[in-house]
């Protein structure tokens, strides 16, 4: 895991970020208005905002899924204007690690190796991806799982497996869009459970939702609404530099 | 992302749809089949003829009057014996030269009557076809000299009449006459529709005294090498020319023959082959088609494996392959299936049919650009797929 030498940049650093859309009536629909943000390597923060907020779209550019109509981003201290598709596409394996509502898990796939999957396209060798991806899932208290594939485990598990495959890259940064939100309280509970630990082992967290009792276990807060941010709860010092 | 890698992703992705991988290879196997099949049937074809043709002897000139062609109406005779020795002259080695005088006659031993094609000839036939004895002796000049009755039956001939007695020395009785069998032929098979099994020799002499006419239907000239066969044949055409000023006369050489029959059974084979080279070309676009829905089905796989870290080129190679290994395993089953069945058809039906490994290695080769082809528009698709928009498609 060769980390670039941004150890002391923060997570992600936005300086009026906005993206626009063109529908295809033609109609252009601004969704991002101008964002200045700064996520510190280390924090657990949540970003909150009721739907058309523009809170999905902050995500997919955070996610580097997206790239911003002007503004600069920097994710672990990459300028992602400065890359390319292929290049964004390896940020993403490298340092972001994502979990997503509705879990997608390959469907025909084993836990093991859907886990695996993110090492596949940073050419890890196959025995050391199935090593990892096991202690991944161990982390996550599936080690008894391995085989199973999505539709044979409960919503609770696949989000797990989703949460595993998120971390066996040892990201910087674990990008969850409202994890627990198909999940029941019981699962919810275990999920925001394993991200806060996650959290205490210096990943950044970042969740996105619109749930206030998930939001209000990140020790930061960022509403946002109509495309800016309207409230951030940030202390600057707890934007320390956390060591990976 | 390592190609072993991309491959057994592939492989996992053909499995896991297996019915339809297979009903999509199937288009794929078809189309080889049938390249294998009908390219070795049309090969085949041309094989038996070509030796067949090579059969008869080697280096010869047939000349008959006319103008030979498909279609045209024999023309009347008018060459007669003399004509014979006209040509002996020319060509300069009388050995080399022999006739034919042809005519339809019942053969009969006892009550035993079979069918038969007369064929008067002289000595020097065996000087000039290739027509091995099984038993008994060729005719001689005194035979023709003489207008000897004596006959050498085509292998189908005897055994029909005489079964497993042996007929040198005996009678048999053809239009009426009276003949001594003095030989018997060895099995040769047909020649242009022409089962030369069932040919009785006589004397020509003995033949047109027969028949009742004191023509023949053509000369056989035997040249003395390959690079000898077009010199002389002009030479024999201008000499009949001279001395039948007018007249129409056609010298056919065998590699005439063979290269009109070679054209014309290549172009059905090129024909077959085509034909079946659109049904691949079917089951190329069944995989386009099939790799589309493929793509669409699996945009949220495209778009979650994007968010993990797969690069375009990824996706490309990942769709490519799979639509490759539809259709080379394809071809690979194709190619069996189709060897197989040539041989099949060569173990019971009489066409010989002819495996060639051009076509073998032209069907694989085909198959694999198929999917090559037929797979690069999918996962182009697949691989410019918007990662955000991918991971919201149901």
């Amino acid at each position: 895991m060769s980390r670039d030498d941004g150890a002391g940049a923060p997570a992600f650093e936005a300086i009026g970020l906005t993206r626009s859309y063109r529908l295809d009536g033609g109609v252009l629909v601004d969704a991002l208005r101008g964002v200045d943000l700064r996520i510190g390597q280390g924090e657990f923060a949540a970003i909150v905002g009721p739907s058309g907020s523009g809170k999905s779209t902050l995500m997919h550019l955070l996610g580097c899924l997206d790239r911003p109509t002007s503004g600069t981003l920097r994710v672990d201290g990459v300028d992602v204007a400065t890359l390319d598709d292929a290049g964004l596409a390896g940020l993403r394996n490298r340092t972001i690690g994502f979990v997503f509502q509705s879990f997608h898990l390959l469907a025909r796939t084993s836990a093991l190796d859907n886990v695996a999957l993110p090492l596949v396209y940073r050419g890890v060798p196959r025995a050391e991806r199935r090593e990892r991806a096991r202690a991944a899932l161990e982390a996550v208290g599936l080690g008894h799982r391995l085989t199973h594939r999505p539709s044979q485990m409960s919503g609770g598990e696949q989000q797990r497996v989703a949460l595993a495959r998120a971390l066996v890259g040892d990201p910087r940064v674990v990008l969850a869009d409202e994890p627990t939100g198909n999940l029941d309280t019981r699962n919810g509970e275990e999920v925001m459970g394993l991200l806060e630990r996650l959290n205490e082992g210096g990943v950044a967290v970042v969740l996105v939702t619109h749930d206030a009792e998930v939001a209000a276990r990140a020790r930061r807060q960022i509403r946002v609404r109509d495309g800016r941010v309207e409230m951030d709860t940030a202390e600057a010092d707890t934007a320390e530099e956390a060591d990976a | 992302m390592r190609t072993a890698e991309a491959l057994r992703m592939a492989v996992e992705a053909l499995r896991v749809n297996r019915l339809r991988s297979m009903l999509t290879m199937l288009g794929v196997i078809i189309g080889v089949l049938s390249v294998v099949i009908l390219v070795a049937v049309g090969t085949g074809a041309k094989n038996a003829v070509e030796s067949e043709i090579a059969g008869l002897g080697s280096n010869i000139i047939l000349v008959v009057p006319g103008q030979v062609g498909l279609g045209a109406a024999p023309t009347q005779s008018r060459l007669d014996l003399a004509d014979v020795a006209y040509v002996r002259r020319v060509v300069g080695d009388p050995s080399k030269v022999t006739v034919a005088v042809n005519s339809g006659e019942p053969v009969r031993v006892g009550r035993v009557e079979v069918f038969a094609t007369l064929t008067g000839t002289d000595e020097n036939m065996p000087h000039v076809f290739d027509r091995p004895l099984r038993r008994g002796r060729y005719l001689t000049e005194t035979d023709v000299d003489t207008r000897r009755r004596v006959a050498i039956l085509g292998a189908e001939v005897a055994a029909k009449l005489f079964g497993d007695v042996d007929p040198i020395g005996r009678q048999v009785t053809i239009a009426g006459v009276r003949f001594r069998v003095i030989g018997v032929y060895e099995t040769v098979g047909s020649t242009f529709g022409v089962a030369r099994d069932q040919e009785v020799h006589l004397p020509v002499t003995t033949a047109q005294r027969l028949i009742g006419l004191p023509r023949i239907n053509g000369i056989a000239v035997g040249a003395s090498g390959p690079d000898e066969i077009e010199p002389l044949r002009q030479r024999v055409v201008a000499a009949l020319d001279a001395r039948y000023p007018g007249e129409k006369f056609s010298a056919v050489t065998q590699t005439q023959l063979l290269g009109t029959i070679g054209t014309v059974l290549g172009m059905l084979t090129g024909v077959l082959a085509a034909i079946a080279g659109i049904s691949l070309l079917v089951g190329g676009v069944g995989v386009s088609n099939i790799m589309l829905v493929s793509v669409r089905e699996r945009t949220k796989e495209i778009g979650l494996r994007k968010a993990l870290g797969a690069r375009g080129r990824d996706i490309l190679g990942q769709f490519l392959i799979e639509a490759v290994l539809l259709t080379t395993i394809g071809g690979v089953i194709g190619i069996l299936t189709g060897v197989g069945g040539a041989l099949l058809i060569r173990t019971v039906s009489p066409v010989p049919a002819s495996i060639t490994w051009w076509s073998i290695a032209l069907a694989f080769g085909v198959s694999a650009a198929v999917g090559v082809f037929f797979g690069v528009a999918p996962a182009r698709r697949a691989a410019r797929l918007d990662p955000v928009v991918a991971l919201r498609a149901d």
